[in-house]
Formats: structure tokens, sequence, C-alpha cells
């Protein structure tokens, strides 16, 4: 029968369970979009930089990582890295290193094209009315990158949750796995689990995401620069 | 009026942006109350000249004297050069981040940290003056490009600057808005600013102007009154170039 | 590094990469026809579909694959609807893409002046045509740099399907790290297999990038 599946949500404190799972994922998401942000401005700011070997090397950083697949990058670090230095990472320390490696590098990409992206004039006009240049970065080069910042930023915070679902892949406990452990332990009383399980983490991630998707779209609407 | 009173002087200026000189000796006096119109071909060094006298682009050889003061020395405090130096740019730059007011403000309350009270009076006054009292609180987005270019000039001349420069300002509105934007210029210069402009708009430059600078290829070819200069050019390369724009 | 472990399997890396791309290029396809799909019926505005159609675009941008391939693996079934793995990964994959594909296209239309449908029109052109002569040339090629991206973004995303049985690269590169722990080795591989994959693609798109910028389309 379909819709004697739903019971299991709410047979003993399942429904928690995978809320507890979710939030393994976001804890990770969230850990990693700030880390990401910090060093991303750095790496923004590097990258404008005119020296080749500067430009050389955080190039190929860039597309290296944004070529790989996350899931290529998560085994390299999981399985690569215990092997070779004989470290032990558990794979949240492996995400948490991929996720910031990975989105230092997108962070650092908006960053750049968000300073470069600010027309001269804008820096002139600030010299014509006398402003000094700290006060040119602080009252119009600063505000102005935020404003085009933000809106992609807050989109990266989204992949990156979407994007940390790849854990459980790792061997990490988070809501796909407490899903899994949940169907495994109603294989027999409810054999429907699986769709309301996996329909219900689908729909988690989505009601974690969408909102802040919108977000994002609202602020990109309000900020239009023409 | 007055007009002994040296403002701004530019001695012996060249610049080159290393392939060919884009000014060559040049030498020019701006005096109190006076309106020097600047015209020249495309191209001819006209606008790179207004620049210079704002410190936006270095220079090569001569100096430029404000107030009697060298200003090109490379010691000089442009911040507080600039405030006595007022420009306004062909793209209309406001901020796009702040609004009209605060674009106003910007400058005479971060720079010249005056009172925000009295200084919003001033914006509004000089905004009702250019017919804008009721944008204060519009972003630059909700423009039109000849209400930015009055916003712009606002912005200027609420620093209170000796001078003003204007680097063709109206070159890129759409023809029905230049004239707004001409007309702020035009009672500027009765109420009896110093202005330094640079522009295509031939019959503006006549009615406007106490003398015309001819700029050709980095050169001062001509000065005069206006009607020296629209009657009769002393030279065959100004002749020219007001041929072009005759029909 | 075990050079002699590394060539003798790289028969079942290429087996395995052939898979990735051959998955890979049906989900695309079919991404760009659900795409244009999407985007013609909300251009157009037909009615209830076109909510639909939104429905599913913010459905499928805001889960992960992952997710998607989970409830269409193991939860469909329960519901009597059986796949292959094979299968499950295209749909998954045109879940994901198609949505991403109709929202570049969507840029594209949009960034289109209205002034050119007019002026098809008033040159007597039907609606129709107007739209397949003068707007979709223009829309496609502003629309080209986003897709290539999604085309890079989707091959990416084919990484996940080892999770639904299906021996891609990743699960050759897991098999042989659990058979053999030969980690390194296993590692290397996998990473020159997406280079040879997804280096070109790259490079390609950047090439399209770059000479549609320069041909200066339009205006």
């Amino acid at each position: 029968m379909q819709d004697l599946g739903i019971k299991v949500l709410f047979m003993g404190s399942n429904f928690e369970r995978l809320l507890d799972g979710l939030w393994v994922t976001i804890h990770i998401s969230i850990l990693s979009v700030l880390l990401s942000i910090l060093l991303g401005i750095l790496l923004g700011i590097v990258m404008t930089s005119k020296n080749i070997v500067v430009k050389a090397v955080t190039r190929v950083y860039l597309e290296f990582v944004r070529i790989m697949p996350q899931l290529v990058l998560l085994f390299i670090v999981y399985f690569g890295v215990t092997k070779t230095f004989g470290l032990h990472l558990n794979g949240e320390t492996s995400a948490l290193i991929v996720f910031t490696i990975w989105g230092t590098a997108e962070m650092g990409d908006l960053v750049r094209s968000a300073i470069i992206s600010i027309p001269k004039h804008q820096r002139e006009s600030g010299l014509a009315i006398g402003l000094n240049s700290s006060q040119i970065y602080r009252y119009i080069i600063i505000p102005q990158t935020l404003i085009r910042l933000i809106p992609p930023a807050i989109n990266l915070t989204t992949r990156m949750i979407k994007t940390t679902s790849l854990i459980v892949l790792i061997g990490v406990v988070e809501v796909l796995k407490v899903g899994q452990q949940i169907i495994e332990a109603n294989r027999y009383t409810v054999p429907n689990a699986t769709l309301w399980i996996y329909g219900t983490i689908f729909f988690l991630y989505f009601f974690t995401c969408w909102p802040i998707s919108l977000l994002a779209k609202f602020l990109e609407k309000k900020w239009k620069v023409n | 009026m007055e007009k002994n009173e040296k403002v701004l002087e530019i001695r012996h200026l060249s610049k080159d942006y290393g392939k060919g000189a884009i000014l060559k000796d040049v030498s020019l006096d701006i005096h109190k109350g006076e309106v020097v119109v600047i015209i020249g071909p495309s191209g001819c060094g006209k606008s790179t000249l207004l620049r210079c006298m704002n410190g936006l682009e270095s220079i090569q050889g001569g100096e430029i004297l404000l107030d009697g003061n060298v200003i090109t020395s490379g010691k000089t405090n442009w911040s507080l050069v600039r405030q006595k130096i007022g420009m306004v740019f062909q793209s209309y730059d406001l901020f796009p981040h702040l609004t009209v007011m605060d674009n106003i403000l910007l400058g005479p309350l971060k720079v010249q940290k005056r009172d925000k009270k009295e200084v919003e009076k001033e914006a509004l006054t000089l905004l009702k003056r250019v017919g804008l009292g009721e944008k204060t609180k519009a972003y630059p987005r909700e423009l039109s490009g000849g209400q930015k270019q009055r916003v712009a000039i606002v912005r200027a001349l609420i620093m209170h600057p000796e001078i003003m420069l204007f680097d063709e300002v109206t070159a890129a509105l759409d023809p029905e808005m230049v004239r707004e934007v001409l007309d702020v210029m035009l009672e500027l210069a009765r109420a009896g600013s110093t202005m330094a402009i640079v522009t295509h708009e031939m019959q503006f430059a006549e009615a406007v102007a106490d003398r015309i600078v001819f700029i050709d290829g980095g050169e001062i070819l001509e000065t005069g009154t206006p009607e020296e200069f629209f009657k009769m050019p002393k030279t065959e390369r100004a002749r020219k170039f007001l041929d072009t724009f005759k029909f | 590094m075990d050079f002699e472990f590394i060539l003798k399997h790289i028969p079942m890396y290429t087996e395995a990469a052939i898979l990735t791309i051959k998955l890979g290029v049906m989900g695309i396809l079919l991404s760009i026809i659900v795409g244009i799909l999407c985007v013609l019926i909300q251009y157009y505005k037909v009615p209830i579909i076109r909510r639909i159609v939104s429905v599913y675009i913010e459905l499928s941008r805001n889960t992960p694959l992952l997710v998607q391939l989970f409830f269409l693996y193991f939860g469909l079934p329960k519901m009597g609807i059986k796949i292959s793995s094979e299968a499950c990964a295209v749909i998954g994959l045109t879940f994901l893409g198609g949505s991403y594909m109709a929202e570049s296209f969507r840029s594209g239309l949009e960034s289109v002046d209205k002034i050119q449908t007019e002026s098809a029109l008033s040159l007597g052109l039907t609606k129709a045509k107007a739209m397949r002569y003068v707007i979709l040339p223009q829309a496609l090629s502003t629309s080209i740099p986003a897709i290539c991206a999604n085309v890079i973004f989707l091959i990416k995303e084919t990484s996940v399907f080892s999770a639904v049985a299906l021996a891609d690269l990743m699960f050759v590169a897991k098999d042989l790290i659990g058979l053999y722990y030969k980690t390194d080795e296993a590692l290397l591989m996998l990473v020159i297999s997406y280079l040879i994959i997804l280096l070109p693609a790259s490079i390609f798109a950047s090439y399209l990038e770059r000479r549609l910028r320069y041909a200066g389309f339009g205006n």
C-alpha cells in the first residue's frame, strides 16, 4: 500500500534524525562558505595583481579546482592524503578542506571580476571631489563591489549545500545515510519507506536551498546597476 | 568683471603617453570669472589638457599653478587641490549605489567635514536651481542622462570650487537633453563662475565663452574672443575645423 | 608509483570513461531539448503548463543530483516504476540539466531587443519565422557561453553515477583503492581521465566565447 509508507517518517524519532542528518550537511556547508569568503576575498585581490607569476599560479589553481568534479577532489583528499601522508582525515574534515579549497577558487574569481568590473571613471569621480585613496575604497569601490558580490556569493552557498550531499559517498553520516539507516531498519515493516524517505530528503534539500536562491534573486534585482 | 586675477596658470605643459606627444608646450591662463572654451577635433588633446588640470593625468614637462602655487611639483596634496577644482565628466559618473542626495553629500561630509544640515540645505537649493528639487531620494538609474549630468554639476558645485572643469559633458546625451545641461552651465557662467569647458557644441561655445582656445595636434593654435574666432579664424586648420560644422 | 599497475588498468578506465561520456552526452542532449521546450513554454506564456515548468525549474535547481538519483533509483520502483541504472542516470541528469539549459536560453532570449521582433514583423515575417530566423539565432549566440558552462557542469555531475551502481570512473577508482590499496595510482588515473574529458571541453568553450565576443554579434 502506497499511503502506508508515510508513517515511517513519524515512527520514533525518525524525522528528527533526518533533520539532524541535514544539519551535518548544512553545518559543513556554512563553515566552508565562511572560510571560502574570507580566503576568496584575499585570493580575489591577489588575482587582480599584474605580477605574471602570481597570475599564473592563481590561474592554474583556479582552473584545476574548477574543472575537477568535486567528488574527485573529495576522493583525492579523503583517500589520497590519508595514504600519502599517513594522516588520517575523517570524512567531515576532508569535506571541509575540499569545499574550502573549491569555494575559495569560486569566490576568488567572483571577487576578482567584481573588482575589475567597476569602471575607472568611478575612481576618477571620487578623486575629482577630493576623496583620498582610502576614502575612495571605503565609500565607492567596496560598497559597489559588495553589491556585485553578494548575490553570487549567496548562490555559491546553495551550490555548496547541494554539493555537500556528496559526502555520503566518503562515509559521512548525513541526511542520506540516516535515510538509508531508517530504510534498512524498516525493510520488512514498511517496504515503501524508500520512496517516502528519499522524497522527504529531496524536499528537505529543496526547502533549504530555495529560500536562499530566492534571496539571491531578490537582491540581484534590487541592486541591478544599469 | 575683474579679470586680472589668475586662478589657473598653465606653463609650457607637455604630455606624452610614450608614443608621440599628446600636448606640446601648452600655455594658458584662466582668470577669475572667466569662461574659457577649449575646442578642436577629436583626439587633439583637449580632454587630456582638462584632465591634467585636475591631476588625473601625469605630465612630462611644464607646470600648472593654482592661485599662484605650483600644483604639479609631486608634493601636491591633490585632495586639497581638487576641492578647489570641480570637474564634470562626459560619462555621467554618479555613484550608482548612492541616492542623488548622498552622491552630493559625499564630498562635503567626508572630505570637507562640513555640517550635514547646512550641506543638505545647500544641496537642496542647488538641486532646485537645476530643476531637480524633487529627486533627492532617487537613484542614478532612475534618472535620464540629462538629469544625471545636472546632478553631477551640483555634486561638483557644492564643494565651492574656484574653477569648474567640464569635459564634453553633453557628448553622451540624447539631443533633447543637451539643452537642459547647457542652460545650467550658461547660468553658472552668467553668475560669474570661473570655468574651463571642452565641448563640441559650437553655438553654445559662442554664447558662453569669454575666450575660445583652439587646439589641434596637441598645440594651442589660436585663442581669441568668440567673435574673432568664429567670424574670422586666423589659421587654416581652424577654418577647416569650423567648416565641418556647416552644411 | 606503480606504472605497470597503471598500464594494466588503462582499459578499465577507458571503458568507464566511455560509459561516462555516453550517458553524459545523452543527458546533455536531452537537457537541451527539455530546456528549449521549457523556455518556449515560458516565452509564449502557455497557460498552466507554464506554472508546472516554473515549479520544475525551482525543484531541479535547488536539489542535488545525488538526491534526485536516489529518489529515482530507489524510490520510484516502490511505485511500480522500475528503471535501469543507465536510464536512471540519464533521466536524473536531464532532470537537473533541463532547468539549467532553460535558464541559459531564457537569458539569451531576454537579451534580444524587442525592436528586433517588431522589425522582423514589419518586414512581413510571421511570428514563427521571426522567431526562427531573427530572434533564435541572436538568442543562441548570447546563450552559448552559459550553455557551454552547463555542459561542463553536467559532465562533472556525472561523477555521482556510481551511487546508482554504474561502473563509471569514480566506481573504478574506488574499486581499485578498495581491492589493491593502490590509492595514488587509482587517483592519478582518475584525475587524468577527467582532464582528458573536461579539458578539451573547457578549452573549446572559452574559444567559442572569445570568438563570439569578438564577432560583436548584433550591436
